[in-house]
């Protein structure tokens, strides 16, 4: 009832708030980390639309897309920045780089999940929605004989050992948004727990979001961390793939802005605007993009089991995310995750496995000594060599950040400096909980 | 376009002087002084705009840099042994032995470079992964798999089954120049089998072997497409990219690695040339008559073609696995696709049409570009007098050492705050830019053929037209240049061929989708699901065109060479 109510009203709205094609003109570029599929059927369907506008796609990852607007707003060239990352647009604002934009287009609800779909002070907007989980190859995990992992937890488990993969947090937006959910979800020290101990498992960390569908949908590797719709296009396509949202996901909404002083700000409007029409919103169910759609009157037109976040109260709820706290520290997790994880991923893994192999040992004997050990080892795995109070410091942040925004900022140490004692500690842990592990398994 | 204004002149030095000064500027701005910028840059103390070395201290004091420079070091070592063992067979059975499938090695064994690496990486990952066609095969039917493209052998083999062409090119070239009479002798001598091998034949063939070796070893420690497909990380060029594009233009790691490839690139090049200083092999010996040729017994000949084919099927099968890509519908965890479809090609023909004449428009216009600069650069540097003129060419070569990733950095922070007049926009983010970094990247191959072209040509015959009263640019025009156009030509299609497969330099200075060239375009293709088959169709119709326009090209060097061969020289020198 409550479903029908709201279509009707999305339709009255709609009916009402439809724009006339007025002559819009000119270039309108725009700064996007989405794939050409993506952008393409939008950038096709808007100029036939418009048909004096020439859509201009600037291919950029999300983190390297920041950095591009930073570097460039002395001679702003962009008109827009569309990304998933929420927390990549907070950034952006953070730096005085987007305008504020009224939407006009009606039937979009505030929030979805636990997360609202508008920035509350009006400089970007959701047009999708999406969660994180975890995608599989149904033809691996047969041959291997193992069951599709559900839950982080389960990609923790000896039997995932070589066989899952995921992105980099600097070098993907919404693999970032990925590890701040489980680390919030979970606390600082458990989170960071919780992600060695999944990565160790690891069989690679890709350069790009996008290797991780890759190796999974080719069978390099037979589960990955994934944002949902890479998942469900995969499917779409016919790639013999499943795809889960664990408990522990945010569902977050896939962001569009008009950047500070844009060229064209008129059609950058006009593309928020039909992005988020009726018409828009339908592309999103394009089985190349397959999208959650933020206008609830839109699944009525999806597939059947297409997942529906306003129907469905659980995907996504159990992580309220603090898109300020993950501001605060952007950089620090990115380069956390690159140091214990990313580059020394052979060191995690051979730890790791040395762990899995003596507790598979300590199964079903009682060896206290052994025992102690094996916790001693996971330990030293597990620490991390910045607190949590540490890494939101702003003094902190400022050696991550590149671009100060007054000469005066004082900066004291040198990332790579920093970086490097990182590294130091981090590869002493690894070795170290080797041998304790190795050791402990000896003994049994 | 400086052809033209060599012909305008009348005074014997002037014209020359002022081409030379020409190419000088435009090496100085879009070779040194971004390069300069980017060496800058690493000295620079990145909070105060000091002097400083402390960027290199963090740099060696970094076991992540350490481990990376180990590994590129290592990688591009192993590369140059792999590739050899692909091309030493490949040269040898080809120039040895009357062998009827050499004209196949020559043909196929050329293919491989006009790929980008990294789609064959793509492809090879498909074959040889750990779960790869080869590896699933194994599996279900001897129940062990190897590890052909785990971590760095991934990379190693890729490279090598990339660049083995440059080993091969320049090993049959000098086996062919060796004079028979050396072999000869040495047999009268009694030298016989391998000893006539190990003591003549590779000494003699030993600056050619270098020379591909050289080129090899510094084009795999360069190269970043190919460790970024394979999620590879711990290599110099990758980190250098990362640190620019997750960390920004300003972090100074990035150009300090770019330091030390540029470093390591022109230590390598320095040998290589060291090497074959002494050697003057090359063009002088034309008519040496290269080794003895004799037939092959029957088994001879069985076990010749059955290392030829392994060999071939091999470098071939970055081709194979992308035509099996991009005609297979769904590929995954199985040994063939599900099934087959014309689709991507259709895909391919709707939407990216503009990458192919991006191309062709960024790769012509670059190579042509080269062989003016070239030709005028030889001219200078062998025929006049000018001072300096030999710098032309060792600032052209330089370019060799520079890897793509330095040179897009450098031109983003050179050129992003510079606008061109009337369309307003930033250099650095001009389609222009990406053409002209081509044009420095490919400047080295289209040089070598043209300096070897000149070489050729007898200073009689110019001295004779300018006795007849022709100007000096009328001589350069209607003599020179028509006596080198075999050379030209050779140097048009290496730099053209090996241009349209650029991505290095290209994929840091692509600013719009519609200006992106193929290499790019395959690229973001293979960035999403769908995209895959169409990315490789699109990689399918690069190899054809490039290929075929080579082999069109090499059709008419040929032609050209009959026809000098069966007229006199200076007969065709006054009728073209």
């Amino acid at each position: 009832m409550k479903r029908a109510h709201v279509l009707g009203a999305a339709a009255i709205v709609l009916s009402a708030a439809s724009i006339p094609a007025y002559a819009l003109s000119g270039k309108l570029t725009i700064v996007t980390s989405y794939p050409t599929d993506t952008t393409a059927t939008f950038e096709k369907a808007f100029e036939k639309k418009y048909p004096g506008v020439d859509v201009e796609m600037l291919k950029k990852k999300t983190t390297a897309g920041i950095k591009y607007l930073q570097e460039t707003s002395d001679n702003n060239q962009a008109d827009m920045f569309w990304a998933s990352a929420p927390d990549a647009f907070e950034v952006l604002k953070g730096d005085d780089l987007l305008a504020k934009y009224d939407v006009k287009v009606g039937g979009i609800p505030e929030k979805v999940g636990s997360f609202p779909i508008n920035d509350p002070e009006g400089y970007y907007k959701g047009f999708a929605a999406s969660g994180y989980g975890i995608m599989w190859n149904e033809r691996y995990l047969k041959a291997k004989k193992l069951p599709p992992p559900m839950e982080w937890a389960d990609l923790k488990k000896p039997i995932y050992h070589g066989h899952s993969g995921m992105s980099a947090p600097s070098r993907s937006g919404t693999t970032h948004l990925t590890v701040e959910t489980v680390l919030q979800g979970m606390g600082w020290k458990d989170g960071w727990a919780e992600w060695k101990e999944i990565a160790g498992n690891f069989k690679t960390v890709t350069e790009r979001s996008f290797g991780v569908p890759d190796g999974v949908n080719s069978g390099s590797f037979g589960a990955g961390i994934v944002i949902d719709f890479f998942g469900l296009s995969s499917q779409a396509s016919g790639f013999p793939v499943g795809f889960n949202y664990p408990k522990v996901t945010t569902l977050v909404p896939a962001n569009i802005a008009i950047v500070k002083n844009a060229p064209n700000a008129e059609a950058a409007a006009a593309f928020i605007e039909f992005i988020l029409s009726t018409e828009g919103q339908e592309l999103l169910l394009d089985p190349k993009i397959r999208r959650l759609p933020v206008n609830p009157a839109t699944y009525a037109k999806a597939p059947k089991d297409f997942p529906n976040p306003f129907k469905d109260k659980t995907i996504g709820a159990a992580v309220k995310f603090d898109l300020a706290l993950s501001k605060g520290r952007y950089n620090v997790i990115n380069s956390l995750f690159d140091v214990m994880i990313t580059y020394r991923l052979d060191e995690l893994r051979g730890a790791v496995k040395a762990i899995q192999d003596a507790e598979a040992k300590l199964a079903g004997n009682n060896n206290a000594d052994a025992a102690k050990l094996i916790a001693e080892a996971r330990a030293l795995v597990n620490e991390v060599p910045v607190t949590e109070a540490q890494a939101s410091e702003s003094d902190f942040n400022n050696i991550f950040k590149k671009k100060r925004k007054k000469a005066t900022t004082k900066v004291t140490g040198r990332q790579a400096e920093i970086e490097s004692e990182w590294d130091s500690m981090v590869v002493a842990n690894y070795a170290k909980a080797k041998e304790l592990a190795d050791k402990a398994a000896s003994m049994l | 376009m400086k052809t033209s204004t060599l012909t305008a002149f009348s005074s014997v030095e002037r014209g020359p002087a002022i081409a030379g000064l020409m190419i000088a500027v435009f090496l100085l701005l879009f070779l040194i002084v971004p390069v300069g910028q980017v060496i800058f840059v690493a000295f620079q103390d990145p909070n105060t705009g000091a002097f400083t070395l402390i960027n290199f201290a963090d740099f060696f004091g970094n076991s992540l840099f350490v481990e990376s420079f180990f590994n590129s070091f290592y990688v591009a070592s192993m590369s140059v042994i792999v590739a050899s063992i692909i091309a030493m067979p490949l040269a040898y059975f080809t120039t040895r032995f009357n062998f009827s499938g050499a004209l196949l090695i020559q043909t196929l064994g050329i293919i491989p470079l006009i790929m980008p690496p990294f789609v064959g990486a793509v492809a090879m990952q498909l074959l040889f992964g750990s779960n790869g066609s080869i590896n699933l095969l194994l599996e279900e039917h001897l129940g062990f798999t190897i590890p052909f493209m785990e971590g760095l052998n991934g990379v190693i083999l890729v490279e090598s089954v990339h660049y083995f062409p440059f080993i091969l090119i320049n090993l049959s070239a000098a086996l062919n120049n060796i004079d028979r009479a050396m072999e000869e002798s040495a047999q009268n001598l009694g030298a016989h089998g391998t000893r006539l091998f190990r003591r003549i034949v590779f000494p003699l063939a030993m600056p050619g072997y270098v020379a591909g070796a050289a080129l090899v070893f510094i084009k795999v420690f360069d190269d970043l497409g190919t460790p970024l497909l394979l999620n590879i990380n711990n290599m110099l060029a990758p980190q250098a990219y990362l640190r620019i594009s997750s960390i920004g233009i300003a972090d100074p790691m990035g150009y300090v690695i770019s330091v030390i490839l540029v470093g390591f690139s022109l230590l390598s090049l320095w040998i290589s040339l060291l090497a074959l200083k002494d050697k003057d092999y090359a063009t002088v010996q034309k008519g040496g008559g290269g080794l003895m040729r004799r037939d092959l017994r029957t088994w001879e000949k069985v076990g010749c073609y059955g290392v030829v084919i392994l060999i071939l099927l091999l470098v071939l099968s970055p081709h194979i696995g992308l035509t099996l890509l991009s005609f297979g519908t769904v590929w995954s965890f199985a040994v063939i696709p599900d099934g087959f479809t014309f689709d991507h090609y259709t895909t391919v023909f709707d939407t990216a049409s503009q990458y192919i004449t991006n191309t062709l428009l960024y790769a012509g216009i670059a190579a042509l570009l080269d062989v003016v600069l070239a030709t005028s650069i030889a001219y200078i540097v062998w025929r006049t007098k000018l001072v300096g003129r030999k710098w032309l060419d060792y600032g052209a070569t330089a370019a060799l050492a520079v890897p793509g990733v330095v040179l897009g950095i450098g031109y983003l922070r050179t050129y992003h705050s510079f606008d061109v007049p009337i369309i307003n926009e930033p250099l650095a983010s001009w389609w222009v830019i990406i053409v002209i970094a081509m044009t420095i990247r490919r400047l080295p191959y289209a040089l070598r053929a043209c300096v070897a072209a000149i070489q050729q040509v007898s200073v009689m015959l110019e001295e004779a037209a300018e006795n007849l009263g022709a100007t000096k640019g009328r001589t350069v025009w209607r003599i020179v240049v028509p006596l080198m156009s075999g050379g030209i030509l050779a140097g048009f299609v290496t730099s053209f061929a090996t241009a349209s497969v650029e991505l290095s330099a290209t994929i840091m200075l692509v600013a719009k989708d519609s200006d992106a060239p193929l290499a790019f375009g395959i690229y973001e293709f293979m960035q999403s699901t769908s995209g895959r088959g169409p990315g490789a169709a699109l990689g399918i119709i690069a190899v054809l065109f490039v290929g075929i326009g080579t082999y069109f090209s090499h059709v008419i060097i040929e032609r050209s060479k009959k026809l000098r061969e069966s007229n006199s020289i200076v007969a065709e020198g006054g009728t073209t």
